[in-house]
């Protein structure tokens, strides 16, 4: 019944040089010059691929505790950023977004599966469906244009006309390939060109985009409708469109043809794949994306939307549309931090992508800051670190109680911030390179976009 | 509908979109359709099944009703999704338990007055269990409302609703702990018999131990108990809103708060009476659905809240009749779709429905439209 002092020391210690080496990271990148934006990158990835992979066994720098740590709190920063960009950003209040990185984790583990599994199918058929979907969405989104003024309702029927008749058309498709793609695996004693790891590695990335591709169409599809209505109704029906969906994966054996996702025993048998650099890779695609959508005409649109929409209207931005772009993008990221979460976890249960562990990011953003990409980075290493790494532990010591306790802690803990300073740790304050870039001859006039009044 | 149609009436004609809403008007009516189809197939079919299911459906909403009361009224006042009332609504339900397991509390008029009719002992020793529920809910709210909104009253809404998710998860998971209410499933202990009768050709008393005959539908009187007190519920809240000075209170705080103030009306003190009062007929819902399905847990109460918060919306937010037939609606469509569909789905079926109703009627049933405020 004795807390470990040096453990805690070192766990401390940890978090500490986890949230300097993001600062470092962020600090570099924003320096002016591209050299050392390069260099900087390449060291911040290299340094922890390095430990990893010359790491002697017995005296190991990052454990595996903590190299799940690491890798869970990237996918997490994807999720919390896409929902900042949502919520934080755009002002829609969405719940939905466990949902949507439930629907990447599944999606892209299914691929994979399939192709471990000698079957093409997962692959190509998600591949044209969700190309031929988004084609569908494109034409009918053209056809509606020349009907202004429709009602919402009548333009989801058209989409969802739309989307049902690609996804028929990609049943064909990938059903007549498949005879074609089948001998490419070989067989068990002479492997093709399909079985090999390399061509897995490839798969799992378009896998991942896939996911990711996959889920900004039906959050499409989800959001058309749903956005129109008030803020609040909209976080319920997000809500509820994440309680669906977890209804659906518990069932997805018996109510959905995908035998394989062995509804709420859990899915096993996903291949590993996610190593650092594919974790870095995805985190740093969704940054770098995120900070430069918000720091374009689009994010100013976007910034708008949130701050006042009749203002923004009359500005001409046209704000259904710019309430469905961020909460798009932003499932993207979902996805795609669903994908990589798949590959590394091995196992999907239900249960991770329950609702009320769906909380989890919209508290990361809270206690970072809403509106503030650093915060939400920061706070997601944090919260990963601090309260599944180093409170778990401590509490695993009194008990066997420990996640129980957890979770009464940390209520409390955001019961005092929001008492004691409801914008987040970081406000709306960013750190270098999330900074607005500098534009020459408009910087007095041009303030910080980021940097506006607290969200109402 | 008619409503929406008018007001786009005189755009129509610049506008070659609106031109085209038979489009959607045509997908919602085709979805109508299939589900009086599907329900007349089964009318026709079995009968018998059908009625039985819309009976454990009324229970169901009966008890939605009493949670969502709480969550409209709330809501109504202070704009916030008080994610804690489902929670609260479980407290009730433990409190009950440890009421009538523990301390045997609804036995003690019969142990004080032994010469009464058994009848009479036994509804009032239920009766002292629901109050005592009712008042440790109706303290708990107080207590909540006083520690963590009420300090937040001006912050930004989001504040109010984090710590509002705050305090439900606080609820949930101190209650998991096994020194608390214990993370397991508890049998719980009713503080009466069920007495079950069933209609063949007449109401007959199922005797115990026995099945009654097939083809039968049976009802039992915990239904009769959630129904009664169900309206009783709603009956006492449209009069106390609506004549006493407490009522006109409320429904001046809820039109603007300020103007209410300048009024003479002492604001804090209504939005905690507006807390307790939600708060106790969540503590009777709790009692009653424990009673009625029979098996508590420290989760209860978070399906359940989110259904009759669903059911409050559909019935038009801050609107007392408006929460009971959303709650009506939304036990009947969970019953028929367990029944008919699929059980795992009754629980995706209510946000379905949520979406469908906000499209078409955006403030939902009962609700008036939006003013526009300052």
């Amino acid at each position: 019944m004795e807390i470990n002092l040096g453990f805690l020391f070192i766990s401390t210690i940890k978090i500490v040089v986890v949230l300097g080496y993001l600062y470092a990271l962020l600090a570099v990148l924003g320096h002016a010059s591209k050299w050392v934006q390069i260099g900087g990158l390449l060291a911040a990835f290299g340094i922890i691929q390095l430990i990893f992979s010359f790491q002697p066994e017995d005296a190991q720098i990052i454990n595996d505790f903590d190299r799940g740590l690491l890798f869970q709190a990237c996918t997490m920063t994807m999720v919390a950023l896409g929902l900042n960009l949502i919520y934080g950003f755009n002002g829609q209040f969405s719940l939905g977004q466990w949902g949507f990185y439930g629907i990447g984790a599944y999606a892209a583990a299914d691929i994979t599966w399939r192709w471990t599994n000698n079957d093409a199918r997962g692959l190509t058929g998600v591949a044209i469906g969700a190309t031929l979907v988004a084609v569908a969405i494109f034409g009918v989104r053209r056809l509606i244009a020349r009907y202004k003024g429709m009602p919402v309702m009548s333009a989801f029927t058209l989409y969802l006309i739309g989307t049902i008749v690609a996804c028929a058309l990609t049943m064909l498709i990938a059903g007549a390939l498949d005879p074609a793609l089948k001998p490419l695996f070989g067989t068990k004693d002479a492997p093709g060109i399909f079985a090999s790891e390399w061509a897995l590695q490839i798969v799992f990335f378009f896998a991942v985009l896939l996911a990711g591709i996959v889920a900004a169409e039906i959050s499409f599809l989800f959001g058309l409708p749903v956005l129109t209505l008030g803020s609040d109704y909209f976080g319920i029906a997000t809500l509820g469109f994440t309680i669906v969906i977890n209804t659906l994966m518990v069932n997805s054996d018996t109510l959905l043809p995908f035998p394989e996702m062995k509804g709420g025993r859990g899915m096993i048998g996903i291949p590993k794949v996610t190593n650092w650099f594919w974790a870095f890779l995805f985190l740093l695609i969704v940054v770098i994306v995120m900070r430069n959508v918000l720091h374009s005409s689009t994010g100013r649109a976007i910034l708008s939307v949130r701050e006042d929409e009749t203002a923004a209207k009359v500005m001409g931005i046209n704000v259904a549309d710019y309430k469905l772009l961020p909460f798009v993008i932003g499932s993207l990221f979902a996805g795609l931090g669903g994908g990589v979460y798949a590959h590394f976890i091995g196992f999907l249960s239900p249960g991770t992508f329950d609702f009320l562990v769906g909380f989890n990011p919209l508290i990361i953003i809270v206690f970072g800051g809403l509106g503030s990409m650093s915060g939400t980075i920061f706070a997601s290493f944090g919260w990963m670190f601090f309260l599944e790494g180093l409170l778990r532990t401590i509490l695993g010591q009194f008990g066997t109680e420990a996640p129980t306790w957890r979770f009464v802690l940390y209520p409390i803990t955001l019961l005092l911030l929001m008492l004691l300073r409801p914008q987040g740790l970081l406000g709306s304050a960013e750190v270098g390179f999330l900074r607005a870039p500098k534009i020459a001859a408009r910087t007095a006039a041009s303030d910080n976009p980021a940097v506006t009044t607290p969200v109402k | 509908m008619q409503k929406a149609n008018a007001a786009q009436q005189p755009s129509s004609n610049r506008r070659p979109g609106a031109r085209l809403a038979w489009i959607g008007q045509g997908f919602l009516l085709l979805l109508a359709i299939m589900v009086v189809i599907i329900l007349g197939r089964n009318l026709i079919d079995n009968p018998e099944l059908f009625i039985q299911i819309i009976i454990s459906g009324l229970q169901l909403g009966f008890v939605y009703a009493l949670i969502a009361l709480g969550y409209t009224m709330v809501y109504g006042i202070v704009k916030l999704i008080n994610f804690a009332h489902g929670d609260v609504f479980m407290v009730g339900a433990f409190v009950s338990y440890y009421a009538v397991a523990r301390f045997q509390l609804h036995v003690w008029p019969s142990a004080f007055f032994p010469d009464l009719d058994p009848l009479v002992t036994v509804t009032l020793g239920s009766l002292s269990v629901i109050l005592l529920s009712m008042i440790t809910c109706a303290a708990l709210a107080i207590t909540i409302e006083r520690v963590a909104y009420k300090p937040l009253r001006d912050a930004p809404r989001i504040a109010a609703l984090i710590t509002a998710i705050g305090v439900s998860f606080f609820l949930e998971f101190f209650g998991a702990l096994s020194f608390v209410f214990s993370p397991r499933f508890i049998p719980y202990q009713r503080p009466f018999d069920v007495v079950t009768w069933y209609i063949k050709d007449g109401i007959y008393l199922v005797e115990p131990g026995k099945a009654p005959p097939a083809g039968s539908i049976t009802f039992s009187n915990i239904l009769l108990i959630i129904a009664v007190a169900s309206i009783l519920v709603q009956v006492f809240l449209q009069f106390l809103v609506r004549k006493t000075k407490i009522g006109k209170a409320m429904r001046a705080v809820a039109f603007d708060k300020p103007t209410a103030r300048l009024m003479g009306i002492n604001v804090d003190a209504i939005i905690t009476t507006t807390f307790a009062i939600g708060a106790a007929f969540a503590g009777l819902g709790g009692v009653l659905y424990a009673i009625a399905y029979s098996s508590i847990w420290s989760q209860l109460g978070i399906l359940p809240g989110l259904k009759a918060f669903v059911a409050a919306v559909l019935g038009g937010i801050g609107s007392i009749p408006g929460a009971f037939i959303g709650a009506l609606i939304m036990g009947q469509a969970e019953s028929l779709t367990a029944g008919y569909i699929s059980t795992p789905m009754r629980d995706a079926i209510a946000f379905t429905i949520l979406i469908l109703v906000l499209l078409v009627r955006p403030t939902g049933i009962f609700g008036e439209p939006e003013k526009e405020k300052a």
